[in-house]
């Protein structure tokens, strides 16, 4: 049985060099960045060495780069933090229907204390519109946040355009969740037009608990931590050193191979989405079929579930998730899937498939060996085939 | 994914009893596609005693796993007998499924009793 890794999405392994970089300051140089004594040298040093590469990925000065422990609490520090600070403006937020639960809750948060949230629709193939983004902003709107691409479907959105639009007609600051495109794609906080933008070291191959928030010189935000002098003020709490100088090391590798890594998964991404789309009846792509992430191939199979699939392509040695109901621990539909118009009985044969680094031909040709067979298995069994 | 008994994942990988009855003296189906579960059985009756059952499920491994318990414990019972059965038999005799699939994916039990009802009333009728 081959051993298969389809859910990059996940999150990805870590670089040898990533762990390396690590260490040091997990064993002997475990200090205190803030200590003016010796040991907290090294640990001070590495933080801002982390901070330099990390603004190089994406094309920012280093002091606009603010470490945090994920891409969530990064998302989290946008939202509230920018519609916090600027209530005497505005208590308005846009944001899309399909963005990261860690936007679309903390926005819901917002409501909660009194905001308003407009929520901007997706095509079908989950993109907006920026036409959509111009209609919903108002002069009390003080933050959009659009993702840059959506982990769900793959979808890449049109957010340099978004951003144009929202700075020539507002005042509002613009924020993008970068999660699943930094490090895996050229992105550029200019080149973009943004103000705030969120990353995560583990979905480029870098250790989990490290994340940042890149804030661009001049934006008012109130810190959702408060407390120590700890980055600029504004996120309060002793840095936890291995991760960011391993966020580092990832950010470092990425900018060094980003054409190679996307040049490495678009073959290979598109020849799963040939394979599994034209040699199995009635499966459809979900999410934009070429605007999408480089490994990203997202499917929902009709007649049958998403989780039955994951049992058995477990048993077959492939790890890949899924948006079906009861895959979620809150046997939620997906919000993605809805905002498709997705029907939810098909919605609940979702299946998704990430590929990485270490992904390669052989391991697409092997999934679409073990799939088809699955697939007709679960049908088999399915009441609701019998009727097609 | 839910972590599930070894007696979950045998029922799910090698479900007893899955398929259709042509000829079914009675059927039930239970849930929908919507939530994710919907199982339909089929049962053959002779002389007050279920002689086969038989289903089809489209649903996660514990909906799959519970009709296929559910087809073992009902076949060669009498209806009182399998009118007897609850979900929660059906989950113990799983050894158990993880609590937020108590609800939506156990419904093998019921979807039974609706394919015994269906047999009575068509008993009646007939």
């Amino acid at each position: 049985m081959r051993d298969v890794y389809f859910d990059y999405g996940a999150t990805t392994p870590p670089r040898p060099e990533v762990v390396e970089a690590m260490l040091p300051y997990l064993k002997e140089q475990f200090g205190n960045p803030l200590s003016l004594h010796r040991y907290g040298e090294a640990p001070r040093e590495a933080v801002e060495e982390a901070r330099e590469k990390v603004a190089q990925l994406i094309g920012a000065r280093s002091n606009e780069i603010y470490f945090t422990a994920s891409g969530s609490e990064a998302n989290n520090m946008a939202v509230k933090g920018i519609g916090l600070m600027n209530q005497k403006r505005g208590k308005h937020l846009v944001v899309s229907a399909v963005e990261h639960l860690s936007v679309i809750n903390a926005a819901q948060t917002m409501e909660k204390l009194g905001f308003e949230v407009t929520k901007v629709p997706v095509d079908k193939h989950g993109v907006v519109d920026p036409a959509d983004v111009e209609k919903a902003l108002r002069d009390d709107t003080t933050l959009v946040s659009i993702m840059h691409a959506n982990s769900e479907i793959g979808s890449i959105q049109p957010v340099g355009e978004i951003a144009q639009v929202v700075k020539e007609r507002s005042k509002a600051y613009f924020h993008t969740d970068a999660v699943a495109t930094a490090g895996n794609l050229p992105v550029d906080v200019k080149e973009l037009g943004v103000n705030l933008l969120s990353l995560a070291g583990n979905q480029f191959y870098g250790p989990k608990g490290a994340g940042a928030l890149y804030i661009k010189r001049g934006t008012r935000i109130m810190p959702l931590i408060d407390g120590g002098v700890q980055e600029a003020g504004r996120r309060a709490g002793t840095e936890n050193v291995p991760a960011i100088a391993g966020l580092g090391v990832a950010a470092e590798l990425a900018t060094a191979d980003m054409e190679e890594r996307r040049a490495q998964l678009v073959p290979l991404r598109d020849r799963l989405i040939g394979r599994i789309t034209s040699e199995i009846d009635r499966i459809y792509l979900t999410g934009h079929p070429t605007q999408r992430l480089p490994g990203h191939v997202s499917v929902v199979v009709e007649y049958i579930e998403g989780e039955a699939m994951l049992l058995l392509l477990s048993m077959q040695g492939v790890a890949a998730s899924s948006g079906s109901t009861c895959t979620s621990r809150a046997l939620k539909a997906s919000h993605v899937l809805t905002a498709l118009d997705i029907e939810p009985g098909l919605a609940n044969g979702s299946l998704l498939l990430t590929l990485g680094r270490d992904s390669s031909v052989e391991d697409v040709d092997y999934f679409m060996e073990v799939f088809p067979p699955i697939v007709d298995r679960l049908r088999q069994m399915s009441p609701l085939y019998k009727e097609a | 994914m839910p972590t599930y008994s070894e007696k979950v994942m045998d029922h799910f990988a090698n479900p007893r009893n899955v398929g259709e009855i042509e000829d079914a003296d009675g059927v039930g189906s239970e849930g929908n596609p919507v939530c994710g579960d919907m199982m339909e059985f089929y049962i053959k009756v002779d002389d007050g005693l279920l002689t086969d059952v038989k289903y089809k499920t489209f649903g996660c491994g514990a909906a799959i796993a519970c009709s296929s318990m559910v087809s073992e414990m009902a076949k060669g019972k009498t209806l009182e007998e399998a009118k007897g059965i609850t979900n929660r038999d059906v989950a113990a005799e799983l050894e158990g499924l993880p609590k937020n699939k108590l609800h939506c994916s156990n419904l093998g039990a019921d979807a039974l009793h609706k394919a015994i009802e269906d047999y009575e009333s068509k008993a009646r009728e007939g």
